[in-house]
């Protein structure tokens, strides 16, 4: 079976600071990934540049065959029309650390403008695929409510439907539960979790280091802008092969 | 020295002044319509990342804020057309208060759009919008939350501002009080039957401005 991503030499410069330094990585479909690190190991960088947030200077990204964001024309590489970026974004879903949901929306509305801008879809379509995944993270009673009216992970759990109902290729979390106070924690995840028995294709930015555990078919241990170890988390836990990763590990609690 | 009131000259003039009121009111919506949509363009050019469009609209805000509007009203109605631009009185006057009007928009709309958070855009590109949408869905309409309280006074500002086309005799409130003032020699009480409407006015705009607040307001 082909791959559903493959990253090949991606480089990242801001500016001088080069924080990508050529990562590699390939993903089939269904597969669920952590990608873990200390802050600035570029494991943010990396989960921005596959939609695009983010520019990247070398290096390709490839989603079910297409490259993502450039294009390479009588040998000068250059970005894709934004009309066609656009597009391709709206291949993958992204949930933010700060949810990022449109205060001035209900909860139906956030999840419903994608659907209507981008998918053209009528309104009564729209939100009976908005009922349905906020059905599916818990949140159906709130349907009406606005964002100021939510707990953080209530909030974060209408961001994730409002990706997800945008039908991806894969999904991209992006340190989901850092914002959220403990006891919120668990929600967010466990709606996570659902979506990887369903089989939906995730990418894990996180520092919950049991989740990843638990939830990852292969976790990405990133280290100064490079893949420091990749694997199967129940042998890269247990018994990490590089210094690096048994001292990140070691930092680190598992709760 | 006593001075009886007498404010029987003006009210026969009444409907003179309530012409002129409403000449004014139609002046500063047209004008503050077309500020509006001048203030957008140039505060999304001022917050541009391109050095294309930030020059030229921090150069018009900069001309524009920093020239009395008076200067401005007088130099379009004599000084243009001397260079071939002939317009009509009230003309000349509802482009120039567009003009000077968005430059204090753009201004505020500047405040305005700073505020949303980056995050709001990210969000929209991630699900596939383009910037045209992100604009006109999410932006815009933060923003205009963001500038509400400080859009309703940039706005009775404006609409005072429209007694300064009474120096080129457009028959508004401010030329017909005087009208009025000349003809029955009633000083006193013409400019306080005429301030009056203008703080009647004010006060309404006002409150019509925090019903909009209110009807606008992100539930929480």
């Amino acid at each position: 079976m082909s791959n559903l991503l493959e990253i090949r030499d991606l480089h990242k410069r801001y500016g001088t600071v080069e924080v990508l330094k050529g990562v590699d990585c390939t993903m089939r479909q269904g597969e669920v990934i952590s990608i873990i690190g200390s802050s600035g190991s570029g494991k943010t960088t990396m989960l921005r540049c596959i939609n695009m947030l983010e520019e990247f200077q070398g290096g390709t990204i490839t989603l079910d065959g297409a490259e993502i964001g450039y294009e390479t024309v009588g040998g000068v590489r250059r970005r894709k029309p934004e009309r066609e970026i656009a597009r391709q974004r709206a291949l993958t879903g992204m949930a933010f650390q700060q949810f990022n949901l449109f205060p001035h929306m209900s909860a139906a509305a956030n999840v419903m403008l994608g659907l209507i801008k981008v998918k053209k879809m009528g309104r009564d379509e729209a939100r009976a695929l908005a009922e349905k995944w906020l059905d599916r993270v818990g949140l159906l009673s709130r349907i009406d409510h606005y964002p100021g009216q939510l707990s953080g992970g209530q909030q974060q759990r209408v961001a994730i439907a409002r990706a997800i109902a945008m039908n991806p290729r894969l999904m991209l979390f992006d340190e989901v539960t850092s914002a959220l106070d403990p006891e919120l924690v668990n929600e967010v995840l466990q709606v996570i979790k659902g979506l990887a028995e369903d089989g939906m294709s995730m990418l894990i930015v996180t520092h919950e280091m049991r989740f990843a555990y638990e939830v990852s078919s292969r976790v990405i241990f990133m280290n100064q802008g490079r893949i420091g170890e990749e694997g199967d988390p129940r042998e890269m836990f247990v018994k990490p092969k590089t210094e690096r990763l048994a001292e990140f590990l070691k930092s680190s609690t598992f709760n | 020295m006593t001075y009886t009131l007498n404010f029987s000259a003006v009210w026969r003039s009444f409907d003179l002044l309530l012409q002129g009121l409403a000449l004014s009111l139609g002046l500063a919506a047209l004008a503050i319509l077309a500020g509006c949509a001048i203030g957008l363009i140039t505060a999304f050019g001022l917050v541009s990342k391109s050095a294309l469009w930030r020059r030229p609209a921090g150069l018009y805000v900069t001309i524009i804020r920093n020239t009395p509007i008076l200067v401005l009203v007088l130099f379009s109605y004599f000084a243009l057309p001397e260079l071939g631009v002939r317009l009509g009185k009230i003309e000349s006057f509802v482009l120039t208060l567009a003009i000077y009007s968005g430059a204090y928009l753009a201004e505020v709309f500047r405040g305005g759009l700073i505020a949303v958070p980056p995050g709001q855009r990210e969000a929209g590109l991630a699900i596939g919008l383009t910037e045209l949408q992100i604009r006109t869905s999410i932006i815009i309409p933060l923003m205009l939350r963001n500038v509400l309280p400080s859009l309703g006074s940039t706005m009775i500002s404006l609409f005072k501002d429209t007694s300064l086309a009474a120096a080129i005799a457009v028959p508004e409130l401010t030329f017909e009080a005087r009208k009025i003032n000349v003809e029955t020699f009633r000083v006193i009480e013409t400019w306080i039957v005429a301030s009056c409407l203008y703080v009647a006015t004010c006060s309404l705009l006002a409150a019509l401005m925090r019903a909009v607040e209110r009807r606008l307001a992100v539930p929480r």
